[in-house]
């Protein structure tokens, strides 16, 4: 251990056997005090390293300089720059591979500086303190822009064309905006009054929301092309994939995307008082080994579970979620079976879902991904029992309105061609996010659609 | 925004709310559906669109007071808002001049099939009609359907009205009688389509139905409505509501359709009670 540094500020958590009781957030956030230790440990180094993974290049040891010296306000101003939703990143980026991982004191034997915790401190210091910045809308004078989705692509867009002076429309087909922080990201992780708070900011500032419009259906795309000057599509992945194996329609078996929605958006956890049920049995699997399957699991613990697993093909060093949430998950009780691959759902004769046949794998050579892929041992089929199985292997980009808009081009996977930049195969037309990337990251779709908003800026002045 | 613009009585169980929504009036076709929630707690329920007005930019919805939430629905008064209302989803009907088209409803399944037919009538095609319920007291719009068909026919389980019996007793009498068919449509409780659908395969004449599953979000986003047809998994709400009825696995539609059977019950009888029923 370095001398001068000290140990890393530990956050808070809410203990496990009382967490898993409620929809309560894990993490209670740094105090004051404590962002100030944990900011201290921070070495302002000349040539920082810690920007580098950052999508949105946030300006890292600027933001914390000005926490070292109590002025959080400022802090807030140095993070906005670039980020418009701290207190929605400091909770959900996975900053042990964006920028804690290029922290100067990894390199030096001792942990990094808890970015990420810092950066939620200010943003939930911005949204008690925020003081209301403009009350009027500010008269469009660049242009209109519309953004179909209202997740963290179309939100980051929004909120940089709205300060360049367009006038923006968001269009949303659910009755939230937020996209998969509404309807995604459990409560206890991400709790909806965070992003509210951020939304409310976005239409402070201007930006309309029209929400239950399905663009293609409730109006057609020829028409926001016709009535606006630029279009962005971030609509997202929010197809849901399936394994394709025997039995996968049987009660009982959720896709996350079902699961989470039911909970998330609609409040299922609060069934009967509100008025969308959710079932889970006593013995819950949950297939997959990503952030999404991460949340499944702990949602279905909260609702009563008495033995919840992810059933996962590959072991434990390949699981793509963040390691801060498997922690959590143990910690709570998730069980984990590793080199294990469901092939068939098993049904009880009535039509509903009472196990999962499964192989153990192996792992074999590197695949395309970097991560050794999963072979079967032959022979080695075995039943796990459950009565509920949650679907948690990714999902793909919704096809719909992309299908619906002639002379844009699509990949083989369904996702829309745009560069870097945002520019698509049609004039006036933009994307970002899941819907060009696949799924992926809050951050880096938050980058995309700012990315385009800056080359909408640009075609539009020209 | 979604002020409910007049309100009838349809039938004891059934309800007809007309809502004003320029939007999905607009943009409507026949065989898609909406999407609504009645407040803050509510459910997203899908229900289909029985007709529009362009004119007064309205849709009208006709639903059955079956649950708690078309219960509440059906408490609504004139003057009232609908939360959220999202439509119209779902692919439209395939409207073609297909010959003779036999439209089966069965109970609460004329509203969805009304503007179906009229439809294929305007289309220029033969449409012959069978409306089916439980009694006399169930049937509605006899004469809009009658008006709009070449020949129409009525069945009640009990008699009360038309021939007793079901829909695919008078559709197999017309086919036996000679009557060349190119295509059935059938929308009504799954027993009914999966019959009709029985009975067509028999005859190898073309049958589509319309499904209408569980469904959460209802624009392809959750997977709660997959069905499968033809040995694929298909989502109803957006590749759907209307499949080939003869590659429909309605097995699995009737254990799905289950699902929440007991959390259903729940909330309406807490419902019941908090209304003093």
């Amino acid at each position: 251990m370095m001398d001068g540094v000290g140990e890393k500020t530990q956050v808070s958590k809410q203990n496990p056997g009382e967490r898993v009781r409620n929809f309560r957030e894990v993490s209670l956030g740094y105090s004051a005090d404590e962002a100030l230790r944990e900011a201290s440990r921070c070495l302002s180094c000349s040539n920082p390293s810690c920007m580098e993974g950052c999508p949105v290049k946030v300006d890292i040891p600027g933001f914390i300089k000005h926490i070292k010296e109590k002025d959080f306000n400022k802090a807030a101003d140095r993070l906005r720059e670039s980020n418009i939703f701290p207190a929605v990143c400091g909770r959900v980026c996975p900053q042990e591979s964006q920028c804690e991982i290029y922290c100067v004191l990894n390199k030096m034997g001792a942990e990094p500086v808890s970015v990420g915790g810092l950066e939620r401190f200010v943003g939930d210091w911005l949204i008690k303190n925020r003081v209301d910045e403009s009350s009027s809308t500010p008269p469009s004078t660049c242009g209109r822009v519309a953004v179909i989705g209202s997740g963290p692509a179309g939100l980051s867009c929004a909120s940089e064309l709205i300060k360049n002076d367009y006038s923006v429309v968001v269009f949303e087909s659910l009755h939230e905006p937020g996209g998969v922080l509404s309807y995604g990201i459990p409560e206890f992780r991400l709790p909806k009054g965070v992003v509210d708070s951020e939304i409310d900011y976005l239409e402070s500032l201007g930006v309309e929301f029209r929400l239950n419009v399905l663009v293609g259906r409730t109006v057609s795309f020829s028409d926001l092309w016709r009535d606006f000057d630029a279009i962005f599509i971030g609509s997202g992945a929010g197809l849901p994939y399936f394994l394709g194996i025997p039995g996968e329609n049987l009660n009982g078996v959720y896709s996350a995307n079902e699961f989470l929605t039911r909970v998330n958006l609609m409040n299922a956890y609060l069934f009967p008082e509100f008025d969308t049920p959710v079932r889970v049995g006593s013995k819950v699997a949950v297939v997959g080994g990503g952030n999404v399957a991460m949340d499944s699991a702990r949602v279905a613990l909260r609702l009563g579970a008495s033995e919840v697993h992810v059933v996962y093909r590959r072991s434990r060093e390949e699981l793509p979620a963040r390691r801060e949430e498997v922690v959590n998950a143990k910690g709570e009780g998730v069980l984990f079976d590793y080199l294990t691959n469901p092939v068939e759902f098993l049904g009880d004769g009535e039509g509903n879902v009472s196990g999962l046949g499964c192989v153990k794998m192996e792992l074999g050579e590197p695949d395309s991904s970097g991560r050794r892929s999963p072979v079967a041992v032959e022979g080695s089929d075995f039943v796990l029992d459950f009565d509920t199985v949650i679907v948690a292997v990714g999902q793909g980009p919704n096809p719909l309105l992309p299908s619906l808009v002639s002379g844009l081009d699509l990949t083989r996977r369904g996702n829309i061609k745009a560069g870097r930049d945002g520019r698509t195969s049609l004039e006036r037309v933009y994307a970002g996010g899941d819907i060009v990337t696949g799924a992926a990251t809050v951050i880096s779709a938050m980058a995309a659609g700012k990315r385009a908003a800056q080359s909408i800026c640009e075609d539009l002045k020209s | 925004m979604n002020e409910i613009l007049s309100k009838q009585r349809v039938t004891s169980e059934a309800v007809l709310l007309e809502v004003s929504s320029p939007r999905i009036a607009n943009s409507y076709l026949p065989g898609q559906f909406i999407m609504l929630r009645i407040h803050e707690r509510g459910e997203r329920i899908p229900l289909t669109v029985a007709d529009m007005d362009v004119d007064v930019g309205s849709i009208s919805l006709i639903f059955q007071k079956v649950g708690k939430s078309t219960k509440e629905l059906a408490s609504l008064r004139v003057g009232d808002e609908l939360l959220d209302l999202l439509g119209p989803l779902g692919q439209p009907s395939e409207i073609r001049d297909y010959g003779t088209v036999v439209c089966v409803g069965g109970g609460i399944g004329v509203a969805p099939i009304y503007p179906i037919a009229r439809a294929l009538a305007d289309k220029g095609n033969c449409v012959v009609s069978i409306l089916g319920a439980r009694c006399d007291e169930l049937l509605f719009w006899r004469e809009r359907m009658d008006e709009l068909s070449d020949s129409f026919y009525v069945t009640t389980d009990d008699g009360s009205c038309g021939r007793a019996g079901f829909v695919t007793d008078q559709l197999r009498d017309l086919i036996d009688g000679g009557l060349k068919v190119d295509r059935v449509i059938a929308i009504g409780p799954l027993v009914m389509m999966s019959a009709v659908s029985g009975l067509t395969k028999e005859y190898g004449i073309e049958t589509v139905v319309s499904l209408n599953p569980i469904m959460v979000d209802g624009t392809g986003m959750c997977g709660s409505c997959r069905v499968t047809v033809n040995g694929v998994t298909r989502f109803a709400c957006v590749d759907g509501p209307e499949f080939n009825a003869h590659e429909v696995d309605f097995d699995e539609l009737f254990h799905r359709h289950g699902f929440y059977l007991r959390q259903e019950e729940l909330s309406l009888k807490r419902y019941l009670e908090a209304c003093g029923k």
